[in-house]
Parts: C-alpha cells; structure tokens; sequence
C-alpha cells in the first residue's frame, strides 16, 4: 500500500524561538546557525544581503530562508566526516526579523561547481506566514557569467525570468557583496522550482 | 539501469500558495507555475545533524524551560511514525516543534493576545527519529487563539512540525490538530487543504499511549516523500 504525503501547513509568524532562537535571542540553543560556514571555512569570503519583497513591494519581516550549498569545491555535504574536512555545516536558517530592514544577511563562501553543468549557486528554502508551503529557489551570481550561460537550471527557466535568480555584486573592492531581492509576486516574480 | 528519486510533490495533497479566505495567501503566494526541476536535482540530500546536537529535555516541552514550577495545563504525549509513502520509516530523522502555550499564547514576541505567558513553558522542542521512524514529545495542550485573519477568527488548538526527511526535497512544514475540534470547520489554513487529505493533520487519540493517571496520549504519522525507482534518465 502506498501512503500519501501529510499536507504542508504555513510556518506561521511564531517560528522563531522554535527554529532559530539564537537569532532572536530566546532561551533555547539553535541546532542551525545563521551562517552555513565557520571561521576557518576554506574558499571566498562572500556576503548575500537579501529581501523578500511581498505582492505590494513590502520588504517581509517575518520570513525564514533555509541555505543549503557545496563547499569551496562544489562538494555537498552528507555526512559529518565531510562535514569535519569542509570545516563548514553547508547549511543555515536566517529569520527575516532581526534586521531593521528585514533584510537577511547571509555570510558564506562561493561554492564551488557542483557538475559541470552546474554553476555555483545556493538552493534555498523560503517559508513565511501567508505561505502554505513552503517554496524552493536558488541564488546564482552575476560575476559567473560564463558559468551561469552553460547552467542547466538556469537554462530550463524561460529567458526573460533567469535574472530574477541571480544576485548582483556591488561595485568595488574588498570581499565580495551581493544583493538579492526576492519578489513574491509581480513582473520581477521570483522564479520558484518544483523540486 | 533504474536510479532511487526522490518522489515529486503530490500536489493533491498539499494547499496551493494562494487561498483567498487565508488572506496574507494573497500578496505572498507566487502567481506564476513553477518550474520543474529536473529530475536528477531531486537527490540533494537533506543537511546533516546528529544526537549530540540534541539536549536530554529537548523533547519534553514540560520540563526544558521550568523555572520555578511546572508548566500549567492538560499534560499530553503526542508521538508518531515519520514514514515516506512506501512506508518505509524515516529513522534519525529531525523533529521540531513548537506551540502556544495553555492558554492560547505564544512566547514570540509578536504575538500580543491577551492570554497569560507560562513562566515555565517555551513551547518548543525536538529529536531524532529511532530505527523505527518513531518520535515522542511530552508536551501540554496548546490553546486556541484569536487571529486577525477576518472577524472573530480563532485558530484550532495546533502544533507546528518542521521535518527534512532524507532529502532537501522531502522538507515538510506542518500543523498538527487535535480530533473533534469544532474550529476546524472555521480555519482557513486548515480548510486551505485539499478536502480529501485534510483528515491526515488530525492526531488521534490513543489510549494505548495514554498514561494512566499521567497524561492522554496523542499519535500522529507523518508521511514524507522519500525515493523511489524510476528508469534513469539517458
């Protein structure tokens, strides 16, 4: 007999001091950390500043976003031996209600290429009061062009929306910064995947 | 040549991302179909965690933030199989979850319902599946609360899960209810929720994990998507 999967509900807007309560400072230890890397995490220093604008252009303030990514070397990481050598979890939950802004502010390393057909990117799980279930996207960068054009996701997205997936790094020098806006709804729809 | 996949969404299963008498549904859900990711990306593994991440109260949300007393209200044991839809269980597999407490109130600070905090209860907790796909937490019952989705609204006493199964894919966000609760029939996040599988939300009573003179017991299985065979793709 074969069961049939028990329905997503919302997340809610009371998540917090359940599955990040560091971050928002409650009396419980977080499994998962805000960043998915550690001090001593080989490979480029970059920061992801991201929003997650709703329907209106309203920066949303109580979502949470789940990163997982590769390594520096394009390598996911299953199990703790590998977890051990990467010296990174390759995982972290950022809640959007900390920050002013309600931004999230993701710092991490570039991943490498996880397939030759792949550039390097970051798989994330949006979730937020006013969802149902939850929704799967990913964050690439604009200074992977060449990378980006031979990626297979991104060329299975409709030419016109593949923008709405990568993240744009900010002039200058320094380590690299990169914004991301996440639209919910509108022209500049975020595309989300059916994974 | 076959290659284990992870199954795809049963999408008659699940709510859509936009439910108008769930009003926030309506500015937040993406409008445009989804994109089909291809089939090999479904294998991502969940991220990894393990026991000794996991303190010896985290599961008893009766005793992992007492103060000064016990927490008040209706003692309960809510525990169950997380199981994929070939019924194989899930074993060390995360469980989180977190509630109001007695009274209708949650410890976030955004909740401002005027129903008292428990000193003595924070409403949330986790652990690991055994061998077995089985999880257990010793908990209270959670209140029903007002919510301003449209007038006189209340939410059924509830539950939230978070569960990643063995894959990134298999992450599942759920609610779970309680049998014979007359608000069900009013809740827009719960009627959200195709008719035919709303049913597998509800716990069920049990007097079999009920401890006598303690505490009523409560079972709830949870079903992920797991991997199956599929010929492989060339």
């Amino acid at each position: 007999m074969t069961l049939k999967q028990t329905p997503s509900q919302t997340v809610g807007p009371y998540f917090a001091y359940g599955l990040c309560p560091d971050q928002y400072r409650y009396e419980m230890t977080s499994l998962f950390d805000v960043s998915p890397i550690s001090a001593n995490t080989p490979g480029e220093r970059i920061t992801v500043i991201g929003q997650i604008l709703d329907g209106d252009g309203i920066a949303i303030g109580d979502a949470l976003v789940e990163v997982l990514q590769a390594d520096h070397e394009g390598r996911y990481l299953t199990t703790r031996n590998a977890i051990s050598e990467a010296r990174m979890q390759g995982f972290c939950r950022i809640g959007t209600g900390t920050d002013p802004q309600h931004r999230f502010i993701l710092h991490t390393i570039k991943p490498g290429k996880s397939a030759p057909d792949s550039a390097p990117h970051l798989n994330l799980i949006v979730m937020m009061r006013g969802m149902l279930l939850h929704a799967f996207t990913r964050i690439y960068f604009d200074d992977e062009a060449p990378a980006n054009q031979g990626d297979a996701v991104l060329n299975s997205v409709p030419e016109k929306r593949r923008t709405t997936l990568v993240a744009r790094r900010q002039p200058g020098h320094g380590p690299a910064v990169y914004h991301f806006t996440l639209h919910m709804q509108g022209e500049q729809e975020t595309v989300f995947f059916d994974l | 040549m076959t290659e284990a996949l992870l199954s795809p969404r049963d999408w008659d299963a699940h709510p859509p991302y936009i439910h108008p008498p769930y009003g926030s549904t309506a500015r937040r859900g993406p409008t445009q179909a989804l994109i089909p990711m291809r089939e090999q990306m479904r294998n991502l593994k969940a991220p990894v965690y393990g026991s000794e991440d996991l303190g010896p109260l985290d599961h008893d949300l009766t005793r992992n933030a007492v103060k000064n007393g016990i927490p008040l209200g209706e003692r309960i044991i809510v525990t169950g199989r997380v199981l994929d839809e070939r019924q194989r269980p899930i074993a060390n597999t995360l469980v989180e979850v977190w509630q109001a407490n007695a009274a209708g109130r949650y410890v976030h600070k955004a909740d401002t319902h005027d129903a008292p905090l428990d000193p003595n209860f924070l409403g949330a907790g986790r652990c690991l599946t055994d061998s077995e796909g089985r999880y257990c937490f010793l908990t209270v019952k959670p209140g029903a609360y007002p919510w301003a989705n449209h007038p006189n609204a209340w939410r059924p006493n509830h539950i939230h899960f978070s569960l990643f199964g063995e894959y990134f894919g298999s992450r599942l966000v759920t609610q779970m209810y309680f049998p014979g609760d007359p608000l069900l029939a009013h809740d827009p996040i719960f009627q959200g929720t195709p008719a035919q599988s709303r049913d597998r939300m509800i716990s069920r009573l049990s007097l079999d994990v009920t401890q006598a003179g303690y505490a009523l017991g409560y079972e709830f299985d949870i079903i992920l998507r797991g991997a199956h065979a599929t010929p492989m793709e060339r």
